[in-house]
């Protein structure tokens, strides 16, 4: 087990440089139930971000829907802002096949067509299926398919690591 | 053929005979009981030790599905599967098509019955003509032709006055009506007007659609001095308002379908379509109400109110679906089901499956005085059978008992004497 | 032998929606908070979800009706299904036929999904214990019997202005006798555990021992919307008058119809509800009808969100994972 609160301030330190780069002003935030959320949340403090904070379910986006149906705790999306010409964040906590980002993009697209979409992430940890990359990472690992690692939360936000046998 | 039916429990419910005993047959008729009549040798030696031996069953209505539905049955599946469960004489109602408004189809019915060689084969002729409680069917002419009785063939007239002329007319040839007390109107539903059919949506029949026809009738009949007899009997208060009238002295039966004794409304639960009977099954108090009727004799007669139907007949949601219930094959397990409570004994049992039908139809039979004709039921009162398609003999596997089981296989049973049904060893 | 034998798999979880009855609370409320989920996106740019993306649903409807067929189709179309609508009352094709073979036709189209509505009670039933096993049955409308989606609409609505249920009291008013969806709704609000539902009608549109449904029964709706949340209208077909169920129009619509006058009974922030289409001046005046209580219109939006969740339910219910191939 280990407190999350330090992978977030290091990928708080590469998004300000990264946003600062590449001269965004006012972004928004949007976190990827359940997880993305609190995380996204934390960033969102950290960087004074004004925008309200974006919540994204991508339950009925999903890919395997035909094998595992619709999760019954399925909570409604919110993008509290227009989408339309906007720099966004999409925030996740942990990247693994690259799956649930897909299934986020096209969630966002169908609110409108923002002008750029970043990446952060808490953990990165390998085992891409899809060609996407995060642009930010708290920490970047290289885990076997067998392990399992999840974040709990909303106090203290905490990574759980599990190595199935 | 000499007969000698040995060692079984001789249930004669008309003689009040109930004692293991031997019972002698010749020439088609009961020689003797116990006894040997002088001079009888044995060409045919019947063991029934450990079963009941009684008078063959009289069912008072049973649907043949000929002339008019060969599709769902004809008179020669239903009589063999009659046979089969011990059913000698079985009541065939007026409503074939065409219907038994004239002599011609009584004659085709009896001469279809004989060439099936098996259950006796009795019909009801129609009160009006066509059964559209208009004009009178020529009743004396029927009556000529063998029909042992006249009724509504379950289209209840609605016309009054076409009722009372029927019921004067056809007290005129001494001919005994069977009346099914449903209101035309009232009538009009899927199910019991009950707290099930409230819940499942289904329209509702209420008792009073039966009770208040049934009072009118008992009020019309009063001065007439004809025999009438109440087929399907549904409701408690149904039970009441006849005993009562036969307190008062008027000529009238009553009979119940076997089926209302076991079913009520909650077994239409899931919609199945095999518990869609008319008149519909009712309350847990109305079918308790019946079974006691039938135990004080109230009730006159069990019959299998026998309705077999094609697969698609049955195959559709309830409403769309065709009214009734293939009854005869388990007509006698059903009945000594009833007997493993102490409500009714088992002569009393077989009594409303001979006697009592007999006495309706005015016969010499259902009982096994000397000289009577030698129908005759040889059963195992104990042995269980699982209810399943296979065993259902009729062509109609439309009842919602498959999967019970049930008390009572059939041995032997004999018509007049000559055996038309053998088995049971299955 | 019940609807829940039929419409629960093995693990409870709902495979047709068949009937509110029989269900628990916690079926409920995931269809509620789905549907809460889904209620946003006919607000978005694109008011369309992937997630039955490939699937086809077919709406058999063997009774004529315009509203809940479009809302089920949009319903479908919303959440990337490919929809076929079968207007079999008017079909004159289908006469003669079997509604198995009916049936038996559909499926040999390689359907996901049947929407039903038929003109007897049990009929979506019938078809549920009939169809293949990856097929699921939602039903649309069955006699009398049922109209599971409006029922869940309805509480939708109900929990979006006044999300306690268990403070409510809810007054169901006109013809209880021939309603479907009040029979739902009854069965819905019981589950979600409503403090009281009364029926409000004259005795002839009660059916019998309508109490048994878990309601309390008023013949005089001045004390029946008395101090009520939720007053809920029902619609009064014409042919009640020829089966001598009511005298006329203006008799019940003077005795029993929502008039401004008669909804100042109710609490002060009642809602009113009526599942369309409205007979003004028959059940409802129009000052109420269009009034600021109305939330007629609500509903049929509402009816979209949560029939797109029942669809995502009941078809992700007959998911099974890879490999395990039925």
């Amino acid at each position: 087990m280990r407190d999350a609160e330090f992978l977030i301030e290091a990928m708080a330190v590469q998004l300000r440089e990264l946003l600062a780069r590449r001269g965004i002003g006012e972004p928004a935030l949007v976190g990827i139930h359940t997880g993305g959320v609190w995380v996204a949340d934390r960033l969102r403090q950290r960087l004074e971000v004004a925008a309200p904070l974006g919540k994204l379910d991508i339950s009925f986006y999903r890919d395997d829907f035909s094998r595992i149906g619709v999760n019954p705790q399925v909570k409604p999306s919110e993008l509290p802002f227009d989408v339309d010409g906007r720099h966004l964040v999409l925030v996740d906590d942990v990247l693994y096949t690259g799956r649930t980002i897909r299934a986020a993009l096209n969630e966002l697209f169908d609110y409108g067509r923002p002008a750029s979409v970043l990446l952060a992430v808490l953990v990165d940890r390998g085992g891409r299926e899809l060609p996407i990359e995060a642009h930010v990472a708290g920490s970047r690992l290289e885990l076997p398919a067998g392990s399992h690692i999840q974040l709990t939360g909303p106090e203290p936000l905490q990574l759980l690591l599990q190595n199935t046998p | 053929m000499r007969t000698v039916i040995r060692g079984g429990r001789v249930i004669d419910p008309a003689h009040q005979i109930d004692m293991v005993t031997d019972v002698f047959i010749a020439d088609g008729r009961i020689a003797g009981i116990g006894r040997p009549p002088d001079g009888f040798s044995v060409e045919r030696l019947i063991d029934a030790r450990e079963r009941v031996v009684c008078p063959g069953l009289i069912d008072l209505c049973a649907r043949l599905r000929e002339p008019g539905h060969e599709h769902k049955a004809t008179i020669a599946s239903e009589a063999r599967a009659a046979a089969a469960a011990g059913i000698t004489t079985l009541v065939c109602p007026p409503d074939t098509d065409p219907v038994i408004d004239e002599p011609a189809v009584v004659e085709w019915i009896r001469r279809r019955a004989e060439a099936a060689g098996q259950a006796r084969v009795l019909t009801l002729g129609a009160l009006t003509h066509g059964l559209r409680g208009e004009r009178l069917a020529e009743m004396a002419a029927l009556k000529e032709a063998g029909c042992v009785g006249v009724g509504d063939g379950g289209r209840p007239i609605a016309n009054t006055r076409v009722l009372r002329r029927a019921l004067e007319y056809a007290a005129t040839f001494d001919l005994t009506v069977f009346l099914t007390p449903l209101d035309p109107w009232l009538g009009q539903g899927l199910a019991h007007e009950g707290r099930v059919a409230t819940r499942m949506g289904l329209s509702g029949v209420p008792a009073a659609a039966e009770t208040g026809v049934l009072a009118r009738d008992l009020e019309l009949i009063r001065d007439l001095g004809v025999r009438v007899h109440f087929c399907r009997l549904s409701s408690a208060r149904s039970v009441e308002l006849v005993a009562r009238a036969r307190a008062e002295g008027l000529p009238v039966t009553a009979d119940v379908a076997i089926h209302h004794l076991h079913l009520s409304e909650i077994d239409l639960a899931g919609f199945d379509s095999r518990c869609h009977v008319c008149p519909p099954l009712r309350g847990e108090r109305d079918r308790d109400a019946l079974r006691a009727g039938l135990a004080s004799g109230a009730l006159d007669a069990l019959c299998s109110d026998h309705q077999p139907h094609d697969p698609d007949a049955k195959q559709a949601p309830f409403g769309d679906t065709e009214p009734g219930i293939s009854g005869l094959d388990t007509l006698l397990s059903l009945s000594l089901h009833l007997t493993r409570t102490d409500a009714l004994a088992l002569p009393a049992a077989l009594e409303r499956l001979t006697w009592g039908p007999a006495r309706i139809l005015g016969l010499d039979r259902g009982h096994l005085g000397i000289g009577a004709p030698a129908d005759v039921c040889v059963f195992d009162p104990v042995r269980e059978w699982r209810v399943t398609a296979d065993h259902l003999r009729s062509r109609g596997q439309n009842s919602p008992f498959l999967g019970w089981d049930l008390p009572g296989r059939v041995t032997q049973v004999l018509l007049e004497g000559r055996v038309i049904y053998e088995g049971g060893q299955d | 032998m019940s609807a829940s034998d039929v419409q629960l798999d093995r693990q409870g979880r709902l495979r047709h929606f068949l009937t509110v009855e029989g269900l628990s609370r916690r079926h409920l409320i995931e269809i509620l908070d789905t549907a809460e989920s889904l209620h946003g996106v006919a607000e978005r740019r694109v008011k369309k979800l992937p997630t039955l993306h490939g699937k086809t649903v077919v709406n058999l409807f063997f009774e004529a009706s315009t509203r809940t067929r479009t809302t089920f189709e949009l319903a479908a179309k919303r959440l990337s299904a490919d929809v076929i609508t079968l207007n079999i009352a008017q079909s004159s094709a289908v006469k003669g036929e079997s509604l198995l073979d009916t049936l038996r036709n559909i499926e040999a189209m390689q359907c996901d999904m049947f929407v039903v509505r038929h003109q007897q009670s049990g009929a979506a039933e019938f078809i549920a214990r009939h169809v293949k096993p990856h097929i699921a049955v939602l039903n649309a409308g069955d006699g009398r019997h049922a109209h599971p989606t409006q029922g869940m609409l309805d509480a939708f609505t109900i929990r979006r202005h006044k999300p306690d249920f268990a403070k409510l009291q809810v007054a169901i008013v006109g013809d209880i006798l021939h309603s479907r969806v009040a029979r739902s709704l009854i069965h819905a609000l019981n589950i979600l555990g409503v403090a009281e539902i009364r029926v409000v009608a004259p005795r002839t549109l009660l059916p019998f021992a309508v109490e048994s449904l878990g309601v309390r029964v008023f013949l005089d709706p001045r004390e029946g919307l008395k101090d009520v949340d939720v007053v809920v209208m029902l619609r009064l077909q014409k042919e009640r008058m020829e089966g001598a169920l009511l005298p006329s129009e203006p008799e019940f619509f003077e005795r029993y119809g929502l008039t401004e006058e008669r909804l100042a009974l109710a609490k002060p922030d009642a809602i009113v509800m009526h599942p369309g289409p409205i007979n003004r001046g028959v059940e409802i005046d129009s000052r109420v009808a269009d009034g600021p209580r109305s939330v007629i219109l609500e509903q049929v939006t509402n009816g979209i969100a949560v029939r797109m969740a029942i669809m995502s339910i009941t078809l992700g219910n007959h998911a099974h994972p890879a490999g395990e191939n039925l």
